[in-house]
């Protein structure tokens, strides 16, 4: 008998990159579904938009470089990366706006780099900000959660699907007459014209823990993320550091004046911080990757977030933060070693 | 999938190939010649030196052949002398020598008696026991090496008081202040048993201790840590640390040498994999052919891809089942190709760290494929790549399914290479430059002699100077002459 010679392990292996991906995906779902409550099928037609355009984007990416074309699509990398940009990206735009950021995310931030596991800055915060940078305007579409009583019907399904694609709402509705900012922009623009805190989360966006239905969306955003711990998809350090920081700076600083500082609960559920801490700082390509690096990464991380929405430009500074901490992996990469097992402490 | 049934006996191949090359030291010497009768037990080569131990006859029969050939070693297939063995099925023993008194006359016996790390190290028993110095404590290590492997695990629910027996005669000959027991958690009645036989034979001093059964808790460095805390200094071994590990095979074949006089001929495999009929552990002689081994356990079964000696994490792949078992073979895997990695593809690395999470010395297997890509050997050395035991832990966890052992490996090798060659050329720089330091000293040694020419010239022995002078060289053209 002959057999054949392969090296060992010879054990299977346990995961592989699709199956993480899916993991993701699935893990999104529950928040994907309570935005569609909320905020209508926005966000399915952008996540679809985004896939189509990042699919794209990368196929031809990959025919320049001469690379192999099809297990890359099927990887689920490209998929993940535009369904994280829909999350941030307003229920209501124009389709060019899930296709420039999914394109920017996939040709500037990935392949421009090298490619998957190559890319320096996060992907979808890199499209998230091209977007944010170039459309201002168009990046605060954002509506009015059901159950805020603001005088006229939500937008459906087949009003959002009309304003993708030509740019404009039936019956001669004035896009500022639908969007809303968010609760965070609300907080922003009062607290500069001298309301204080209590006023402005007095008014109808505003109710529980953050804002009215982004408690919902980001509750589940918070359990996709332990479903994803709890599969050992991602670990605990990068999260917990993240949204430990926020609590922490939160708490202190509403401790000192309630009126101008929102309290550590709100910058939990409004915002993109749970989303921020789970599903974007522990992007593995571009995160810190020894535990004490991932520790700073994330603590790193989330005083920035609390820094850029205090007193920075942006109402929500997730994406900032995250883009200005993967300039500092390689450093933490490279100066958080663990110490090796035998070596002298 | 092979605990479920009884240690299996009574193999017995009609030819034997008994490897000189079994232990981790040289290879022992040939002590036989074709066509000599010998019965079991007998030895059929001595120690060849230090680390070595003896080899013997694991039946009784006629030396058939002495000749080289593939053997399955701890360093992978490599050729050895291999005596032949024909066995006749009469199963005559040797008489057996005694258990002497004194200790160095202890572990010399040991030594001859063929005595070796079972575990699947074959380190020198021996020389493990003389080498005491300064180690206070005796590890036990009941812990599967690798989560296939079960033939310990079988060996303590057979034969629990010879295990705990030559655990205690192991101690006495080390000194060993304590001694730790180590056992998995999931094998609750190998645990039983070896704690009923320590009752029984009324020992107090042994301490018991549950593990975690985590691949690779078995293997000396992280059991040394998992029991002490300690760790065994990178690039040496338990010693070091104050421990001697010893698997529980081992103290079972010390047992049964101190009792009966019976050397290593046999040992335990597990025989499993889904394309063995009936995987089974099972008694083997040293030497058998894997062929007939698989045909004791009902021969091949379906397609079978991969036959693989050890275990599937750490144990490397056959060509052929004609090899022997040697005293390191714990294991055989029979693998169809349902149950065994393809390496179809790999995605390039998402840094996710799952890797470094699994990794046992706690190295970073990310940094360190990139480093080896680029064969960085300073990277590497200071990212510590010979510290990595080769687990294949990281290739299992890694979601992009990269090879990464095998890289690491390969970087070894490279850098053994390099490192041979700069020390290559670091000796010929050195032997040139002493050659050009004799050289100026040969020059300078003329210079003077000329220096004293010239001063003598004048000088009222200079005519004597310079006849001196030229009968010097002419000898000395003479003495190259005849050196031409
Ligand atoms: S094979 Fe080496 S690098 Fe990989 S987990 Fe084992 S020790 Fe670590
Ligand atoms: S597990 Fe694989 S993909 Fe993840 S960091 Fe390690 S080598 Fe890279």
């Amino acid at each position: 008998m002959r057999f054949e010679l392969k090296p060992p392990p010879h054990a299977l292996p346990t995961t592989s990159v699709p199956k993480v991906m899916r993991h993701v995906i699935y893990a999104l779902a529950p928040a994907a579904f309570a935005h569609v409550w909320f905020f209508g099928w926005g966000i399915c037609i952008n996540a679809l938009i985004a896939t189509a355009a990042a699919l794209g984007a990368e196929a031809l990416m990959l025919r320049v470089r001469s690379r192999p074309v099809k297990p890359a699509l099927l990887d689920g990398t490209a998929t993940v990366t535009a369904v994280l940009l829909a999350f941030a990206i307003p229920p209501l735009a124009p389709w060019w706006v899930p296709v420039i950021g999914a394109v920017s995310a996939i040709v500037l931030a990935k392949h421009l780099y090298g490619g998957l596991g190559s890319n320096l800055f996060n992907p979808a915060m890199v499209g998230y900000a091209v977007l944010l940078i170039s459309f201002p305007v168009e990046m605060t579409y954002w509506l009015p959660p059901r159950g805020a009583e603001l005088g006229h019907s939500p937008v459906g399904a087949w009003d959002s699907l009309r304003f993708a694609v030509t740019g404009s709402l039936p019956q001669a509705l004035a896009v500022d007459a639908v969007t809303q900012a968010t609760p965070l922009d609300l907080v922003r623009e009062g607290l500069t014209s001298m309301q204080t805190l209590a006023e402005v989360q007095a008014g109808p966006l505003f109710g529980g823990m953050g804002g009215r239905g982004w408690d919902w969306v980001n509750s589940l955003i918070a359990v996709g993320g332990l479903y994803l711990l709890f599969r050992g998809i991602i670990r605990w350090h990068i999260p917990v550091s993240m949204l430990a920081a926020i609590v922490v700076l939160a708490a202190v600083f509403h401790t000192i004046d309630a009126s101008r500082f929102a309290s550590a609960s709100f910058h939990l559920f409004s915002g993109a911080s749970l989303l921020g801490a789970f599903f974007i700082a522990t992007d593995p390509v571009s995160a810190a990757t020894t535990n004490r690096g991932r520790l700073i990464y994330g603590a790193g991380i989330g005083i920035l977030v609390y820094a850029i929405r205090t007193w920075g430009g942006y109402p929500d500074g997730v994406a900032f933060a995250v883009l200005l901490m993967n300039a500092t992996v390689p450093l933490l990469d490279r100066y958080t070693r663990p110490r090796i097992y035998g070596r002298p402490r | 999938m092979s605990t479920g049934t009884p240690i299996a006996r009574g193999l017995l191949p009609e030819r034997l190939i008994i490897p000189m090359d079994q232990q981790a030291g040289p290879a022992a010497v040939p002590v036989v010649e074709v066509g000599q009768r010998v019965r079991k037990g007998e030895m059929i080569g001595r120690p060849g030196g230090l680390r070595s131990a003896g080899v013997h006859a694991s039946a009784s029969g006629t030396i058939g052949a002495i000749r080289e050939g593939p053997v399955p070693t701890v360093n992978g297939l490599t050729t050895s002398l291999c005596v032949h063995l024909q066995t006749d099925g009469r199963d005559e023993q040797a008489p057996s020598e005694g258990w002497p008194r004194e200790r160095d006359a202890r572990i010399d016996a040991i030594c001859n008696a063929g005595i070796v790390g079972l575990g699947g190290a074959v380190f020198s028993t021996a020389e493990k026991l003389r080498d005491d110095a300064e180690c206070d404590l005796l590890i036990l290590n009941g812990a599967e090496c690798e989560p296939y492997i079960s033939c310990d695990d079988m060996l303590m629910r057979e034969h629990p008081l010879e295990v705990v027996r030559g655990a205690l005669a192991m101690m006495d000959l080390t000194g060993a202040e304590s001694t730790v027991f180590a056992v998995e958690r999931d094998k609750p009645d190998a645990l039983r048993a070896v704690r009923e036989a320590a009752a029984q034979l009324g020992d107090t001093r042994i301490e018991f201790a549950r593990v975690p059964t985590v691949y690779p808790a078995g293997g000396e460095r992280q059991l040394v840590e998992l029991l002490t805390g300690r760790e065994v200094p990178s690039g040496s071994y338990p010693p070091a640390a104050g421990c001697i590990c010893q698997n529980v095979g081992t103290a079972f074949a010390l047992d049964r040498f101190m009792r009966r006089g019976e050397p290593l001929t046999s040992r335990i495999v597990t025989v499993t994999g889904n394309g063995v009929a009936h995987p089974a552990n099972v008694e083997v002689p040293i030497g058998t052919p894997i062929g007939d081994l698989i045909h004791f356990c009902g021969g091949y079964r379906g397609d079978v891809t991969r036959l693989i000696l050890g275990g599937n994490m750490m144990g490397y792949a056959l060509p052929g089942d004609d090899l022997p078992i040697t005293k390191a073979g714990n294991c055989i895997v029979a693998a169809h190709a349902d149950e065994i990695r393809e390496s179809t593809g790999e995605w390039p690395c998402i840094r996710c760290g799952d890797c470094a999470d699994v990794c046992p010395p706690r190295l970073l297997p990310q940094q360190l494929l990139r480093a080896a890509t680029v064969r960085d050997f300073d990277q590497l050395d200071s990212l510590g790549l010979n510290d990595c035991i080769e687990c294949g832990c990281c290739d299992i966890a890694c979601p992009s399914q990269i090879a990464l052992t095998e890289r690491f490996r390969q970087a070894k090798q490279a850098w053994a290479v390099v490192s041979q060659r700069a020390a290559m050329a670091d000796l010929a720089t050195r032997r040139h430059r002493r050659k050009l330091a004799r050289l100026a000293a040969q020059t300078e040694d003329i210079h003077r002699q000329q220096d004293d020419l010239i001063a003598a010239i004048g000088s009222e022995d200079s005519r004597a100077m310079i006849e001196a002078a030229v009968a010097r060289a002419s000898r000395r053209r003479g003495e190259s002459d005849t050196a031409h």
